[in-house]
């Protein structure tokens, strides 16, 4: 056995860093306080506080004549929102979102769902590659890319073209709202790009939802007799809903927020991002698009409402 | 009459390991079964190839006389209490004990009834609306149980049920996993790597090794007359004793056991058989001795009161020979 020769007490470290780790040791809120500090004012006052700042904006309204903002306080420019041009883009937007939000969760869960129970070893790495791989090359690459895809001299028209399908195309183009000249210009063109651009945000929380799911719970359920669909419905849905709910809010609040996607790829007509975009710059209206800004907030406020008022997040 | 659980030269293997190996039982309907062994004998399987979790590799089984292989778990009138519960988060008590009733299209109030019977039934009356997560291990146990016999299945299997349970309430929970068999006189198979609690409750034991059965008996049978070196030193602490010792005695050469409380402690003087004390500990009511004997090691449990002996002290020990049981199994 080897003796050290020392006391019961060791002495104290030397230095800066022994010096730290007594005082540290001693008062343990103060290291807290020290870590948490930084954040915290980066958190409160720039991302916090700017957005304070905008809301404020809201608030104050633009003189028609000067075009100069007025600080004072108004809901005029609320009121504003609720024109039929303004309600029309909101509107517009919702649905959008809606329906992006709706089929990424579609596409999203069979791929999440074999990704969780089935991919072992490299052929999960394999998955996980191929959900994050397009999110690593360039945002404006990709949609260009998909414009080129759905442009009238397009692949896909070449597609259509070569399977004498064309005018199943041309008859899907002539439906009002989703159709137009081509899938290019059309809101069905931005739904599809929309939909490839947000679908990882998607895949990666339903995956990770799912892949908490205990198999025995699935044994268990069977054991009681549920058939295969009754416990996908029953087991495996409402504990995989709150990663499809996470999902949602990216999918969701992205597409309220993006403004490139819909001018690249798209009608003219607008939706919230592009609208702020015009507001704020060219227009010089600050305060509408701050008013415009909170809708999306407003709208994710009551999605969540909603999702938690329907036990999305019981199984949390 | 036909078996509750035939199963007949079954096996499963897993690519080379063969987790089950032409494995034969019969257990009767309205039994208390009990599969035992270590981790990785073999029980588990075979209570997942009964649910129809696993299918297996080859042989035949039945329920009540109904072919089984080939049947999702869903068509078995077969419930099973899993060993870590496996309660649904997201339901309450009741919606989870109400379960198999909801699939099966029971209206709410009529399986909530029956909900809340089973619910009495376990002693967890007024705990419907908590979540499994508000609840204790033991009673999330109950849930479970609760859960399994709600629609009264043919056959209840329970996974090693009380494995996470401390002791005390693992004791009081054998007491009523008994009575509530009796009670409702279905069938149960109760996987568990304790021996006690399994000579305890079970009509019939069956010693699993490896994928195989190795004896199947009341708990007396396998208790007192182990067949094999492996059962006699699993079931219970067995004294083992080599051949060439047998032979002394009994002029037999084969493996025999011999119960530590089978043997007696005697003064050394005029003793025809003597010893060396090795170890003694303390037990309460009784001391276990360690006892160093013609070239075996034995050990006895002798009572406490009136026992002197020390280690490295001489005693005569003494048996009586109907007490060494001879082994038909070679391992």
């Amino acid at each position: 056995m080897i003796v050290l020769d020392t006391g019961a007490i060791l002495p104290r470290r030397g230095g800066i860093f022994g010096a730290l780790s007594d005082a540290f040791w001693r008062h343990p809120k103060l290291l807290v306080f020290l870590m948490l500090t930084p954040p915290v004012l980066w958190f409160g006052i720039i991302y916090l506080g700017s957005l304070l700042a905008l809301l404020l904006q809201s608030f104050y309204s633009l003189d028609e004549f000067s075009g100069l903002v007025v600080p004072e306080f108004t809901l005029s420019t609320y009121a504003q929102l609720f024109r039929p041009s303004n309600f029309d883009i909101i509107v517009r937007t919702v649905l959008m979102a809606a329906a992006v939000t709706l089929a990424s969760g579609i596409v999203a869960f069979p791929i999440a769902y074999m990704a969780a129970r089935y991919a072992k070893g490299k052929w999960k790495a394999l998955f996980y590659l191929g959900v994050m791989l397009p999110l690593w090359s360039s945002y404006l690459v990709k949609v260009y890319a998909w414009k080129l895809i759905l442009a009238k001299e397009g692949i896909l028209n070449w597609v259509f073209e070569s399977l004498r399908l064309t005018p199943l195309l041309d008859a899907f183009l002539s439906i009002p709202v989703i159709g137009g000249n081509s899938l290019s210009v059309s809101y069905t063109g931005t739904f599809l790009v929309f939909l490839y651009i947000w679908l990882p945000y998607m895949i990666l929380p339903t995956q990770a939802a799912l892949e908490r799911v205990p198999v025995n719970l699935i044994d268990a359920s069977g054991d009681l007799g549920a058939t295969p669909f009754q416990t996908f419905w029953h087991v495996i849905f409402p504990l995989a809903l709150p990663g499809l709910v996470a999902g949602s809010i990216f999918t969701f609040s992205l597409t309220l927020g993006d403004y490139i996607i819909p001018n690249i790829v798209g009608s003219s007509r607008q939706i919230i991002g592009q609208a702020v975009y015009a507001q704020q710059g060219s227009a010089g209206n600050i305060p509408l698009a701050a008013a415009f800004t909170v809708v999306p907030i407003v709208i994710m406020g009551l999605y969540l409402w909603m999702a938690k008022r329907l036990g999305a997040f019981d199984a949390l | 009459m036909t078996s509750a659980v035939s199963l007949q030269q079954v096996s499963r293997h897993f690519g080379p390991i063969r987790a089950m190996d032409a494995v034969d039982l019969e257990i009767a309907p309205g039994e208390f079964f009990a599969m035992l062994g270590p981790s990785g004998s073999g029980k588990t399987t075979c209570l997942r190839v009964i649910a129809g979790f696993e299918q297996p590799t080859a042989g035949h089984i039945e329920i009540f006389g109904e072919t089984a292989e080939g049947v999702p778990p869903y068509r078995r009138n077969v419930n099973t209490v899993f060993q870590d519960y496996a309660l649904f988060p997201h339901l309450n008590v009741l919606d989870n004990v109400a379960y198999s009733l909801m699939l099966r299209k029971v209206d709410k109030a009529e399986r909530h009834r029956q909900a809340e019977d089973a619910l009495a039934m376990v002693k967890l009356s007024g705990y419907g609306a908590r979540r499994p997560g508000q609840l204790s291990g033991g009673q999330r146990q109950r849930v479970a149980l609760a859960r399994a016999i709600v629609n009264r299945p043919k056959v209840l299997l329970l996974d090693e049920p009380l494995g996470a349970l401390d002791l005390k309430l693992r004791e009081s929970m054998q007491e009523e996993l008994k009575s509530l068999q009796r009670s409702l006189g279905i069938t149960f198979i109760f996987v568990t790597h304790d021996q006690g609690e399994a000579l305890s409750m079970a009509d019939r034991v069956a010693v699993f090794s490896d994928g195989k059965v190795m004896q199947v008996g009341t708990p007396e049978e396998i208790y007192n007359r182990p067949n094999s070196r492996f059962v006699a030193d699993f079931v219970g602490s067995s004294n083992l004793l080599p051949p060439d010792f047998t032979a002394t005695i009994t002029g037999q050469r084969a493996w025999a056991s011999l119960r530590p409380e089978a043997i007696h402690i005697t003064p050394s003087d005029g003793a025809a058989m003597q010893g060396r004390v090795t170890a003694r500990s303390f037990m309460g009511s009784t001391v276990r001795l360690g006892l160093y004997v013609n070239g075996a090691s034995l050990h006895a449990v002798v009572p406490a009161s009136g026992n002197s002996a020390n280690v490295d002290d001489m005693v005569g020990v003494l048996f009586a020979p109907e007490a060494l049981h001879l082994m038909e199994r070679e391992t």
